[in-house]
């Protein structure tokens, strides 16, 4: 009775190792996935920036003695030269990489935004609007106006939300931008939100050629934001832009480390804690097995003299942790799936590093497979040693013993 | 290994040694026993405690390995053939009864004596037939489907003999199956084995402390100290 009971704890325990693990997985990742779809949407999943000083390249080829040699210069202490040159030229060359879907020049600088009553430093983006809808999802991310707006008009403007926030801006308001190389009227053409607060707080929207007027950078200093087919391999392509155009070349996810490797230590730990859950239903079984094969050492003795192999006795253990993983693995799944689903429905508000208003969760199956497979190893173990045990009984010495 | 073939013997033994190890201290316990059992004959071993009655069986029986010596079984060499030919041979060829009936108390008795039939692949059905027919001949039928503890010392014993002949075996190796029953039981128990080898042509194999059922056996065989006197 105590051994069925003590079974059944370590199948509730598997059950609840696996859903905890799959709701764990399924929430952090969740999260995750949805602040990359933010940062790609708002920065684009890579920047191409300052231009390398050493115009050369990074290969060189010298003739001594009458042989060739090539010398590799490391670019960690590369000097930069601030934008990029030739944004016409470039884009020429960045057409030539098939996995590149969309290109948009952008000039950064600084200045001073004030409304009616108050006034706010804000960070300036010329765009082109066309093009940097291409490469981000500013359509998307506008809650008040219209782009068509301001793509007519190149004296409007595209403030963040908590920039119209704290300044009381509405769509059709004038504002005045200080800074730069005076002052510019310009009128509220809408306003975006992206989640990313810092961006909400901070940024605003300009015409390219109104930001460079302004800002007194007509041929120079603008960065290219780019869109890629295959986000993932962002790293891979930004190597090969560099190499290629010699102009200083980030990948989002170079970009995002800090708060990448935060999502990924959380995914790790969260996994390493609930699987102590599966690890303990393991050592739960292991030691009803483990009692079960000293109890029944006479039984298997006896078996064996009746012809019963060594094997025999340990598919005993190894079919109860096969039924036992089976079950668990089923109504784990089963739990998991519902405990996802009921958690996606959670409200939840979240402002700061993207903006949802409830639980974000990834439907992977790879969370799935992964908790199976712990679960698999840890039940196997503690199936296979004391069957192991059980394989190994010499029934002549357990018969001569027991008389 | 030549396999060579003999007639006559069901079973043969020549020249077995055996010892047992612990830490630095080697025991010889049998050191040089040959012996020879027919079909249809009850042999009766018997000696002092600890001269080697129960080792000489086990070893007969394929449980346990002589350090030196040969085992014939049907007139072929088995006593250092694997694992997987001595578990056979014990589920098809040797029965054993032992002193305590090592019956499974979770199985009913018709589940205890189906279970080397059905280890040699017989289905359920046929297995529990057999079993039926078992019991019948030891006179069990009607505690077929008793759990094993609800049944008397002799009535358990009985059921393990049924046990031991269910696949019927060429040989019963039996290790004082007598010794944990009343006098009357053990009347019982020797009479089934005595009827079994001559009814059935069964090589029986007693280890007994009983001299008087000795003494009915076909043949009796004294160890002391390893060696047959």
């Amino acid at each position: 009775m105590g051994r069925r009971r003590a079974m059944t704890m370590s199948l509730f325990g598997i059950v609840l190792g696996i859903a905890f693990f799959v709701v764990t997985q399924a929430q952090t990742s969740g999260f995750e996935a949805f602040f990359v779809k933010t940062i790609l949407g708002t920065n684009g999943a890579i920047k191409i920036s300052d231009r390398f000083q050493d115009m050369d390249g990074t290969v060189s080829v010298s003739s001594v003695n009458g042989k060739t040699r090539f010398h590799l210069n490391s670019r960690e202490n590369a000097r930069y030269i601030e934008g990029i040159s030739n944004p016409r030229l470039l884009r020429k060359a960045l057409n030539q990489f098939p996995q590149i879907t969309g290109i948009s020049e952008i000039l950064e600088g600084t200045g001073s935004l004030s409304g009616i009553s108050r006034s706010q430093s804000i960070e300036i983006h010329g765009i082109k609007i066309k093009d940097h809808i291409m490469v981000s999802d500013l359509e998307d991310q506008i809650i008040r106006g219209e782009l068509n707006e301001f793509n007519l008009n190149p004296m409007s403007i595209l403030v963040g939300s908590r920039i119209a926030q704290r300044l009381m801006l509405k769509i059709g308001d004038r504002v005045t931008l200080n800074g730069g190389t005076g002052n510019l009227q310009l009128r509220v053409a809408g306003l975006f939100e992206t989640g990313v607060s810092q961006i909400d707080k901070h940024r605003a929207y300009l015409h390219l050629n109104t930001a460079k007027a302004f800002l007194g950078k007509r041929f120079s200093g603008s960065i290219l934001q780019l869109s890629v087919k295959d986000p993932t391999r962002a790293p891979q392509i930004s190597a090969q832009i560099q190499e290629t155009i010699n102009h200083r070349t980030v990948s989002w996810q170079e970009r995002e480390r800090v708060w990448l490797d935060v999502f990924k230590a959380l995914r790790i730990s969260s996994a390493i804690t609930v699987s102590s859950i599966l690890l303990l239903s393991g050592l739960g079984i292991f030691n009803v097995f483990a009692i079960m094969v000293i109890e029944k050492t006479r039984d298997i003795a006896i078996l064996r003299s009746m012809g019963f192999k060594p094997f025999d006795a340990s598919a005993v253990f190894l079919w109860q942790g096969a039924i036992v993983l089976t079950v668990g693995i089923t109504l784990g799944i089963i739990v998991g799936l519902l405990s996802t689903y009921a958690i996606s429905q959670i409200p939840l508000r979240i402002r700061g590093i993207f903006s949802t208003d409830s639980f974000m969760v990834n439907w992977d199956s790879s969370h799935y497979y992964s908790a199976i497979l712990i679960a698999i190893v840890f039940v196997s173990i503690a199936s296979w040693i004391p069957a192991r045990r059980a394989a190994r009984i010499e029934p002549a010495k357990i018969i001569r013993e027991t008389l | 290994m030549s396999i060579q073939y003999r007639k006559k013997a069901l079973l043969e033994a020549k020249n077995l040694h055996h010892s047992f190890v612990e830490g630095e201290t080697i025991t010889k316990v049998l050191k040089g026993v040959s012996l020879e059992i027919r079909a249809g004959e009850t042999t009766a071993i018997s000696g002092p405690s600890g001269c080697g009655k129960s080792t000489l069986l086990y070893l007969l029986g394929l449980l346990d390995r002589p350090d030196t010596g040969e085992i014939f079984l049907h007139g072929k060499e088995v006593s250092q053939t694997d694992d997987s030919t001595r578990t056979n041979l014990r589920n098809h060829s040797i029965g054993f009864v032992f002193q305590f009936h090592f019956l499974i108390k979770e199985l009913s008795v018709i589940e205890n004596v189906a279970l080397p039939i059905r280890k040699a692949g017989i289905s359920k059905e046929i297995a529990k037939s057999r079993a039926l027919t078992a019991l019948t001949r030891l006179g069990m039928e009607s505690k077929a489907n008793r759990f094993a503890n609800k049944l008397s010392g002799g009535e358990q014993q009985r059921v393990a003999i049924a046990r031991a002949i269910a696949n019927s075996p060429s040989l019963i190796l039996a290790d004082e199956p007598t010794g944990n029953l009343d006098s009357a039981n053990s009347e019982n128990v020797f009479t089934l084995l005595d009827n079994l080898a001559r009814q059935e042509n069964l090589g029986v194999l007693l280890v007994t402390h009983n001299p008087e059922l000795a003494q009915r056996c076909s043949k009796k065989i004294n160890i002391r100290d390893g060696l047959i006197i």
